[in-house]
């Protein structure tokens, strides 16, 4: 069991920031690392990413966008309620080393991973670059954060309500043009991991990549969440989330990623359903547009 | 006239030349339900089975038993109605008597030894053993063992599977304060994610493992060891821990398409099924209710595997194995069993690649084998028969063909010896790995096993780490 400790809104409608209590698991977390949570006696185990660690508060930060059944469920938590299982640290941290100059890029609640993954390179004495990108200005978060820790904080909007117009990659494409950094890391939804790849190769810049495919255990017991890297097959959960991003078969990955589009749909549905029996119409409901 | 002699004589007089049967649910019923596929020994049932043991004097069938359970005196006690005493009696020497009286191999061990069996069926001793615990049981029975006094000494045990619950309650018995460790949100190792409800209820499970917390066990859960605490870290705080982490990983088979949606590991969708409990509508994981499902592999998880697809909703369940049906690893009622079901058999087959469409698997293509000279382990092996290939429809694929150590905890700890394949080396009597106050058991010292083994192991590290603590300073 893990107590809440605060919730707040990060970005409408469907963004939310948690911080929890885990003494044990803030002392040994590392930045790049994930844990899994279960909601409740009937729930799923769902990974989600460390946002922030702080073993001297004894606390860990994670940020949920609702997209489906249980990420809605969790957006629902309240600060005092308890996470019925929290499990974690999994995956290998961030290798952290010094690079001169590190790009980091992010994109959805991918920006919120980088945070303590950029605190960790700028106290490794690089020089950090955060690239963050959303459809419009509403729709970023962490950009705060950001500005405390990088030494340049590059905005893009796809409608250029912020920042520079269009995508990360053509920020990135500039910003590699420039000067080229030692190592780029990309966090963020599967197809923009896969873009920032493709522009990077022609620079010949190492890029690491966070896998995101879908988990049960996290722990190497199942192999579910294997993924294609180099021609073999890895698991994500214990030989990753990060990989070189120029060897990951990214069509593998994408298509893993909807092995369950059908029952989740439907279970979502049936949730939503019930939820708003309870609640009423009105009840607030997140989910991806895609 | 020696024993044995004597024994056989007296056998040929009265024996009842087959096994007595054992209620079970219907075969087209039962492959549609998860209820346990069978019902078990009713005591006058039990009675007329226990007659058919000699009791004999020098019993084969203890010999063939890996934890060495006094078979003819728990039997000469169900002859005698005395259940309760029955179940005291395998208990000496067997912690998990309703586990083990359905999933152990029987036919391989005590069975395969029994005098009886020379002639005609050998007596149904697991059958047996599983009545006296279920009568126990259902009888509301069942006590804690006495504990000792409490020697202040603590013991961490990484993992709750049949190795780590053994050592645990022969420890906490002696006094020693016990604390699991599980990497899972629920105790029982393979128990609860591995082998199906069909098979082993979960409710034997948690009943064992309720009476580890009567006696003062802590199971501490969502403790992934070599992640949020390493072994060298238990070793600061504990006075000795014992691993017992199981076998792991999956094996897959590399060949093209394994990545396709609908490719599973036996694991994968074991756990989904069994602890995710993913076949109920209630519960939220995910499964994929397959039509037409091949299963690859001759074991137990096999069976497994395909025996659930087809409660799940599968019209084919298809096992696919490389060797004979004679070879297959898996016990033997379990082979029956599903061939009761209904799952086809291909034999003597290997799936080379598994072809999909938008991206989920459709069919897979195998190649016949024959077989060939016998191997090491003295089975004929088999090899592929050129130009054989032909292809099945399918719609999911479930990989059984074993498991590798799982690195975690070995990779985390210093100075810890390992065998070649990444299993730690541990003394077979004791447990004791190459580190001090360290010691392991069963799947992770073995590779894949059996239950009655690995809590053979975990015993014996409880005897042999209780040596060592009573002669050690407390921590
Ligand atoms: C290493 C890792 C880190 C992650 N970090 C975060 C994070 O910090 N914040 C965040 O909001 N989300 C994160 N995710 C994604 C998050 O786990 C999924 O959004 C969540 O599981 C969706 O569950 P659902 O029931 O709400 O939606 P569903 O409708 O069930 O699923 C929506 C999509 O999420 C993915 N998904 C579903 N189940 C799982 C699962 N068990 N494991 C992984 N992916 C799944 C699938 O691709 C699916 O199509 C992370 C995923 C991984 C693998
Ligand atoms: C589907 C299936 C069917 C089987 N059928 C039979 C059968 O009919 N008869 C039979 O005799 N045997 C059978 N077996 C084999 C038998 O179940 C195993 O040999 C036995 O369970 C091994 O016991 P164990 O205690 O070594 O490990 P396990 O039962 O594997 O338990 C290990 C435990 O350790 C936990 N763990 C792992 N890593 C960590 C970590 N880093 N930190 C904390 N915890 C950790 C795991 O979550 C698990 O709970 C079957 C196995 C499977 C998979
Ligand atoms: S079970 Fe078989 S071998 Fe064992 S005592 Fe009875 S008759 Fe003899
Ligand atoms: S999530 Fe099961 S092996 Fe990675």
């Amino acid at each position: 069991m893990a107590r809440i400790l605060e919730k707040r809104l990060l970005r409408q409608p469907d963004v939310f920031y948690f911080k929890v209590a885990a003494p044990l698991i803030s002392k040994k977390a590392k930045a790049g690392q994930f844990v899994i949570v279960r909601l409740h006696e009937k729930g799923e185990r769902i990974p989600l990413s460390l946002a922030d660690i702080d073993p001297g508060a004894g606390t860990i930060s994670l940020i949920v966008m609702a997209v489906g059944k249980t990420t809605n469920e969790m957006v629902l938590l309240k600060q005092g309620d308890d996470i019925l299982d929290l499990c974690g640290p999994l995956g290998q941290p961030t290798h952290i080393e010094s690079a001169g100059r590190v790009v980091l890029v992010g994109g959805g609640f991918g920006v919120a991973p980088l945070y303590p993954i950029a605190r960790a390179f700028k106290a490794a004495s690089n020089e950090v670059t955060v690239i963050m990108g959303a459809r419009s200005k509403d729709l970023l978060i962490y950009e705060q954060e950001m500005q405390g820790v990088a030494d340049t904080v590059i905005v893009t909007t796809d409608d250029g309500s912020k920042g520079a117009k269009g995508l990360v990659t053509d920020a990135l494409t500039k910003d590699l043009g420039c000067r080229l950094p030692g190592l780029v890391i990309c966090v963020g939804p599967a197809i923009m991991m896969k873009f920032v790849a493709e522009a990077t190769k022609p620079f010949g810049v190492k890029t690491v990549v966070s896998l995101n495919p879908i988990m049960v255990d996290g722990t190497g017991m199942c192999g579910g969440c294997r993924v294609n890297v180099g021609g073999r097959s890895m698991f994500a959960c214990v030989d990753g989330p990060e990989f070189d991003g120029h060897l990951v078969d990214w069509s593998v990955l994408m298509n893993r990623q909807k092995s369950y589009t059908a029952e989740e749909k439907e279970s979502f549905e049936a949730w939503k359903k019930r939820h708003e029996l309870m609640l009423g119409s009105a009840a607030p409901v997140c989910e991806l547009k895609s | 006239m020696t024993d044995t002699a004597a024994d056989q004589k007296r056998s040929a007089k009265k024996i009842v030349p087959r096994k007595t049967p054992i209620p079970e649910q219907d075969p087209k019923t039962r492959s549609r339900n998860f209820k346990e596929v069978s019902l078990g020994y009713s005591p006058e049932l039990a009675m007329q089975e226990a007659e058919r043991c000699l009791e004999c004097s020098k019993p084969t069938c203890v010999s063939g038993c890996p934890v060495s359970v006094p078979i003819p005196r728990f039997i000469k006690l169900v002859k005698e109605g005395k259940f309760k005493e029955a179940l005291d009696t395998i208990k000496e020497a067997n912690l998990l008597p309703a586990v083990c009286g359905r999933v152990c191999p029987q036919e391989k061990q005590c069975e395969q030894r029994c005098i009886v069996g020379k002639k005609f069926d050998p007596v149904g001793i697991g059958r047996l053993e599983r009545f006296a615990a279920d009568w126990v049981m259902q009888h509301d029975l069942v006590d804690a063992p006495p504990v000792a006094p409490s020697t202040g000494k603590r013991v961490a045990i990484v993992g709750s599977g049949p190795a780590g619950l053994a050592c645990a309650y022969e420890l906490a018995k002696l006094g020693h304060g016990v604390t699991i460790l599980e990497a899972f949100h629920e105790p029982g190792g393979v128990l609860l994610y591995g082998i199906p409800e069909f098979r082993l209820p979960k409710k034997i499970v948690s009943r064992e493992i309720d009476l580890l917390k009567q006696m003062g066990v802590e199971i501490s859960l969502n403790i992934v060891v070599g992640k949020l605490i390493t072994v060298d870290e238990i070793l600061e705080q504990y006075d000795a821990c014992f691993v017992a982490t199981g076998a792991g990983t999956p094996k897959f088979m590399g060949i093209e398409g394994e990545e396709l949606n609908g490719v599973y590991s036996a694991n994968e969708f074991l756990t989904r099924m069994n602890i995710m409990r993913a076949y109920l509508p209630e519960f939220d994981t995910p499964i994929r209710k397959g039509e037409r499902v091949a299963v690859v592999g001759g074991g137990n998880v096999a069976m497994d595997s395909v025996r659930t697809a087809l409660r799940l909703g599968a019209s084919e369940g298809i096992i696919i194995y490389r060797r004979t049906e004679e070879d297959m690893p898996a016990r033997r009622e379990e082979v029956h069993h599903a061939k009761e079901e209904g799952v086809r058999f291909e034999v003597l087959a290997e799936p080379v690649r598994i072809l999909g469409e938008n991206g989920a698997v459709t069919e897979v293509e195998c190649l016949h084998m024959e077989l060939g000279e016998p191997d090491k382990s003295g089975r004929r092996s088999p090899r592929p028969i050129k130009g054989s290939e032909f292809r099945i429809p399918i719609d999911t694929v479930i990989m059984a063909i074993g498991t590798n150590a799982n690195p975690l905890v070995p990779q985390s700890t210093k100075d810890l010896a390992l065998h070649k394949w990444g299993y730690i080396v541990a003394d077979e009597r004791t447990g004791q790995t190459s580190r001090d106050r360290l010691f392991a058991g069963g799947d992770i010292v073995t590779g894949s096993a059996t239950v009655i083994s690995a809590m053979g192991a975990g015993r014996r590290a409880a005897q042999a780490m209780h040596e060592y603590l009573v002669g050690a300073p407390s921590k």
